[in-house]
């Protein structure tokens, strides 16, 4: 550093030669800071490992000294080989894709009968009237009551998956757009008004901005039901998809393919919840930039 | 302490609270709709049964013991599901929200296992601790655990740092400080989760009956036991029980949570 001190008192700073130094110095400030964070969040991560690391080790052994019977507790090595093999034979992106097809039906049928459901009694006092109280009764049954009696007019096949997570679906959906509307200020739409909006205007320019939130909010919530009714259809009744697949491990007495099943479900949990976190993410960078 | 109350009362007048007539509108032109189809023999009377024959079963479900005796077990499995899953969830909530050093040991692995769809668990449950009661009850505590645990979290992580202090300047004991400050301050966030819990453990009891049909006994068995059977007013009675039984037991959840939190209310 006393060299550049030196060339500095020889070559006095001046316009342009006075800058690389702060910028050298905020340059160390953040490389330091930036390690510190790397290394905190490296830490953080290894913490987190500790509690499945012992975990794992506790499975290995217990599966190598055999203190549990392998057909209750298959050994990490059979998992990770059964689940190898299902990619291999393309077995498990096939089931994957069924159990995605359904869930992405379902989510479109469902979210846009909740969107229509909630724009239309958000907006009409006559509509909420009318619909707003056998909505509220409807959406206290749970999906899974819903199941035995779809069952009947939709038999077991691709019906009764898409309208049992649809159904799932329309609930959250509805009352967040509900909710997302009843919310805006209402000097928000006065302002509308003195402007003269058409209803478009109003609906794309002061509606949907700022029942944004509310609206990804039902869009989360309607994932993770989608997700979970999803599981429960197809471990009631399927001949395909990723709930399948544990059933058919349990037909076959093959305790692997039960938790290769669970791995791949909370694997794809895990995947769906960072996706909508990302997009939460963008809506509400979206969100500031519209205000 | 200038605190005056501003807020208005959280509650609507219940004065004000009237059914408006056209509520009955849907339902009623619904229930028009399913009896003109029905007694005009426009559609297969076997898939789509008359309301009638629904009354009449229900009038006959609901004077048979055995369904009584389903229900009573079905709620006490919901029951003591969630009791077993509820101070469970309280208990790792507060120590993942109050103790840094949990929440970065046990934080990840919980956030993980929490995305593995809640029925998925179910028959690995089942092949460990047989088709009885107590892997049901497992199931169900697991499903109230993850909401609970959820909401103790976020009330505790809510708790500020100058009612820390204050408790530091009592020298409160950690069993004082967990009852008298922790606990109390995130009261209202655990009562949420709680709710929640109620939801999850209810469709976690029944979803278990409806998957475990052939064993034990309960609301989900007889009706499964009835699509079996091409039942189709059993199925019916039994969907509105279910609903009913589900949302009176969030009825009584709120007027519990409402007293239990009478306090935090501001004075009015």
């Amino acid at each position: 550093m006393s060299a550049s001190t030196d060339d500095a008192s020889v070559f006095p700073p001046r316009g342009r030669g006075a800058l690389p130094q702060p910028q050298l110095g905020a340059l160390l400030d953040f490389a330091r800071t930036g390690v510190g964070a790397v290394a905190r969040r490296v830490g953080r991560a290894a913490c987190g490992l500790i509690l499945p690391a012992f975990v794992l080790a506790a499975w290995c052994s217990a599966a190598a000294h055999h203190w549990v019977p392998e057909q209750l507790l298959p050994a990490p090595a059979s998992v990770w080989q059964s689940l190898r093999e299902l990619w291999a034979a393309g077995d498990l992106q096939s089931h994957l894709g069924f159990s995605a097809s359904r869930v992405a039906w379902s989510l479109a049928i469902g979210g846009s009968g909740g969107l229509l459901l909630g724009f239309g009694m958000g907006l009409s006092r006559t509509l909420r009237a009318y619909l707003y109280p056998s909505f509220n009764v409807a959406a206290q049954f749970p999906v899974l009551g819903w199941v035995p009696l779809l069952i009947i007019f939709a038999g077991i096949d691709e019906g009764l998956k898409i309208s049992a997570i649809s159904i799932a679906v329309v609930v959250p959906v509805t009352i967040n757009t509900l909710k997302g509307i009843a919310n805006i200020p209402p000097h928000l739409l006065e302002v509308s008004r003195v402007y003269r909006f058409s209803l478009a205007q109003v609906l794309w320019r002061v509606v949907l901005p700022a029942a944004a939130p509310s609206l990804f909010t039902g869009l989360r919530q309607a994932v993770m039901q989608a997700w979970l009714a999803l599981v429960f259809v197809e471990l009631l009744a399927s001949s395909e998809g990723i709930g399948y697949l544990i059933v058919w491990g349990r037909q076959l007495s093959q305790p692997d393919l039960v938790v290769a099943g669970m791995v791949v479900i909370g694997a794809v949990g895990v995947l769906l919840d960072l996706a909508l976190r990302w997009l939460e993410s963008r809506v509400q960078r979206w969100r500031r930039a519209a205000f | 302490m200038n605190e005056t109350p501003t807020r208005a009362p959280l509650r609507p007048a219940a004065a004000t609270r009237r059914i408006d007539p056209r509520a009955f509108a849907l339902p009623l032109a619904l229930l028009a709709l399913w009896w003109l189809l029905t007694a005009g023999g426009w559609v297969d009377t076997r898939l789509i049964v008359p309301p009638g024959n629904v009354l009449r079963v229900a009038a006959r479900t609901l004077g048979d013991p055995v369904f009584w005796q389903g229900v009573l077990f079905s709620v006490a499995r919901d029951a003591g599901g969630f009791a077993a899953g509820a101070l469970g969830g309280v208990a790792l909530g507060s120590a993942l929200g109050a103790s840094r050093l949990a929440e970065r040991l046990i934080g990840p692995s919980f956030h993980t296992l929490r995305q593995i769809s809640l029925f998925a668990w179910l028959p690995l449950l089942s092949s460990w601790l047989g088709y009885g009661e107590l892997s049901k009850l497992v199931f169900v505590a697991l499903s109230t655990l993850y909401p609970v645990a959820l909401g103790t979290f976020e009330g505790v992580r809510g708790v500020t740092l100058e009612h820390l202090d204050v408790a530091r300047v009592y020298r409160f004991s950690r069993s004082q400080l967990l009852f008298r400050l922790i606990l109390p301050a995130a009261a209202p966030q655990i009562a949420t989760g709680l709710t929640l819990g109620l939801v999850y453990a209810w469709v976690a009891t029944i979803g278990s009956e409806f998957l475990l049909a052939n064993w034990g006994n309960g609301l989900g068995n007889i009706i499964i036991k009835g699509r079996a059977a091409f039942n189709v007013e059993l199925i019916i009675v039994g969907m509105l029980a279910i609903g009913a039984i589900g949302t009176s037991l969030n009825r009584i959840a709120a007027r519990v949570e409402a007293r239990a939190l009478r306090w935090q209310r501001p004075p009015t």
